[in-house]
């Protein structure tokens, strides 16, 4: 152990779910001090999100057909000298003195508390993963509308569920895993409605053929639904939900090839809550907040830009997982692997098991081909914007509709989201543009053929934090490598 | 085939404890967050908004859309999806920014 109070770790891991539990075991296994940070007080990320200990869950697996493998992943970071500070928020990352980075974090599940923290290291690895891209509808602020992930959370974490009848709609693989876990819990799902034909699969069916796993596993979700009596419904959309205090029933279109709903085609189904979205954005504000570069991918979001080993455009910094481009929980883990694998390489030249490297660089491509295949499949069409009728809110916080955005686009020559934003102040509440950037940035745009045009945005906070904390950051905590072994705020279970 | 999320997962928890929601008792788990106690009730509603004055409760469910802030024990601007509950705990209607008491 180093005998300085502020001796930097080797590599600060941000975020514990697949790709941030792999990468801090593995390097931590090849000799780094590794400090991982996570804003829950569990690790797991959202893909293995699961009960607290207190609820008493004898049988968590239940709800993760992979369980055995996030258990493995754990049981690694127990065994290792991983310092873990759970329920920390990350709200940026700087460049330091020398060759060094430092994390700031606030203590505190909801960041609410609290204590100020700091850790610095040598290297960086970002795997914050992804939230939920949504597209607004009428009626989609009612109590009752909730995120598809969102449901899941709930339901994954706190045992809880919406409603009794629950309507599953958006696009995305997703929707299937959501549908089948509410069934499962004793939800009834009269209904999953997604936008795309799963046709389209078929047009990558090499993609297809070499993922038999992901093919397995829409037939177990599927062979659950038909099970369960949920009704599919492709190339359809909730094109409105309604009632006055909370969602009572939706309406539920038909789309043409671009999204559009075809008229005459709506039919009302009764149910007490709807957990809609359209695939996951990555979440990659830290990123971008270090200048890292980013691409276009192919549903329209934006994903870090990385070379082979794991790094983005900037020395230091690397990302594994769905900030790479969203592919699921296996994908992450391997590259979590190769990220750890290249850190240890580059901060203290240990040797790589090249057989081992080879291996997990063809899996990682495997599955990024599959990934980009559903990515295709899934991407919203340009047409999704006839959903909206002017008094649609299309930013939540803030309150302001489809008619004022389309203004500022129409009449004040708004061509983006960020121009948007400063003349509507749609994006400018208290999420940050993440539940509506994808639609303002569309309507910005004017509908055309790109779908959802690019709009990277570059936001210095990843998240918000009191402003006397920014009027006084020497404050803060120092966590360093030396205090190893004391692992703070709800040490997993 | 289980009927509720508890059976699925053969949950165990301690001894429920109460909370309230503007005054009126409900019962949470130890280890829910308030938001997920707050489902458990029926209750999906908990923030009224600034402009609009309209009801919302959580929707993105981890912590990212900020749409089930509500005031704990006196407190605006908790995130109900992420906070735990407590016994006791105190839950009311946040009204528009939370801050209304300020006079700002």
């Amino acid at each position: 152990m180093p005998d300085s109070a502020s001796e930097p770790y080797d590599l600060a891991v941000i975020g514990a779910g697949c790709a941030g539990l792999a990468g801090a075991v593995t390097a931590s296994e090849l000799g780094l001090r590794v400090c991982l940070l996570d804003g829950s007080g569990q690790v797991g990320g959202q893909f293995f999100r699961h009960p607290a200990p207190a609820l008493g869950a004898l049988r968590p697996q239940a709800l993760h057909h992979d369980w055995p493998a996030f258990a493995a992943l754990r049981q690694r970071l127990e065994a290792s000298d991983t310092r873990r500070l759970l329920g920390h928020q990350v709200w940026t990352v700087t460049r330091g003195s020398g060759e060094l980075w430092t994390v700031h974090a606030l203590s505190g599940v909801d960041g609410g508390a609290e204590r100020p923290v700091r850790v610095h290291a040598r290297a960086v690895l970002l795997a914050t993963g992804a939230y939920e891209r949504q597209l607004p509808f009428p009626g989609w602020t009612l109590p009752g509308v909730v995120a598809a992930g969102g449901a899941q959370a709930m339901l994954k974490s706190g045992l809880a569920l919406p409603g009794k009848r629950i309507v599953v709609a958006g696009s995305g693989p997703l929707l299937l895993a959501v549908a089948s876990s509410l069934a499962a819990a004793g939800a009834q799902v009269p209904a999953i409605v997604e936008a795309s034909g799963y046709l389209r699969y078929v047009t990558h069916a090499r993609a297809l053929v070499a993922n038999p796993r992901k093919v397995l596993q829409g037939a177990v979700h599927g062979a659950s639904l038909l099970r369960h009596r949920v009704r599919p419904h492709s190339r359809s959309a909730v094109t409105a939900a309604h009632g006055t205090d909370r969602v009572e029933a939706v309406t539920v279109s038909r789309l043409d090839q671009d999204w559009r709903p075809v008229p005459g085609t709506g039919r009302r189904i009764s149910c007490d809550a709807l957990a809609v979205g359209h695939g996951l954005v990555p979440q990659i504000e830290l990123a971008t907040g270090l200048g890292c570069a980013t691409r276009r991918t192919p549903d329209g979001t934006h994903a870090l830009v990385l070379d082979g080993r794991q790094e983005t455009s900037v020395p230091g910094v690397w990302a594994a997982g769905e900030t790479g481009g969203v592919g699921g929980w296996e994908l992450a883990r391997v590259e979590g692997e190769l990220a750890g694998r290249a850190v240890a390489f580059r901060l203290r030249g240990v040797l790589v098991d090249p057989a081992r490297v080879r291996e997990l660089r063809r899996r990682r491509d495997r599955m990024r081909a599959f990934a980009d295949a559903m990515a295709v499949a899934h991407a919203p069409r340009p047409g999704w914007t006839h959903w909206l009728d002017d008094d649609t809110d299309v930013c939540r916080c803030e309150e302001v509709t489809a008619r004022r955005v389309r203004e500022a686009a129409a009449e004040l020559g708004a061509r983006d989201a960020r121009t948007v934003k400063l003349l509507t102040r749609a994006g400018m509440g208290w999420c940050q543009g993440r539940m509506c950037a994808a639609a303002v940035a569309c309507l910005a745009a004017g509908g055309g053929d790109e779908g959802v045009p690019p709009s990277p945005e570059r936001r210095p906070l990843a998240v918000p934090v009191p402003l006397g904390l920014l009027g006084s950051p020497a404050g803060a905590d120092e966590a360093g490598a030396d205090e190893a072994g004391i692992n703070e705020a709800g040490a997993d279970e | 085939m289980a009927r509720t999320p508890s059976e699925l997962v053969r949950a165990e928890p301690g001894p429920p404890f109460e909370i309230t929601v503007d005054g009126r008792a409900i019962t949470a788990l130890p280890g829910q967050s308030i938001a997920a106690a707050l489902w458990c009730a029926g209750v999906l509603a908990w923030r009224s908004t600034r402009g609009g004055g309209r009801p919302r409760g959580a929707f993105c469910g981890i912590g990212q859309c900020y749409d089930c802030l509500a005031t704990v024990n006196g407190e605006p601007n908790r995130r109900a999806c992420l906070v735990p509950a407590r016994p006791g705990d105190a839950i009311t209607t946040q009204e528009g920014h939370g801050r209304a008491g300020l006079g700002v």
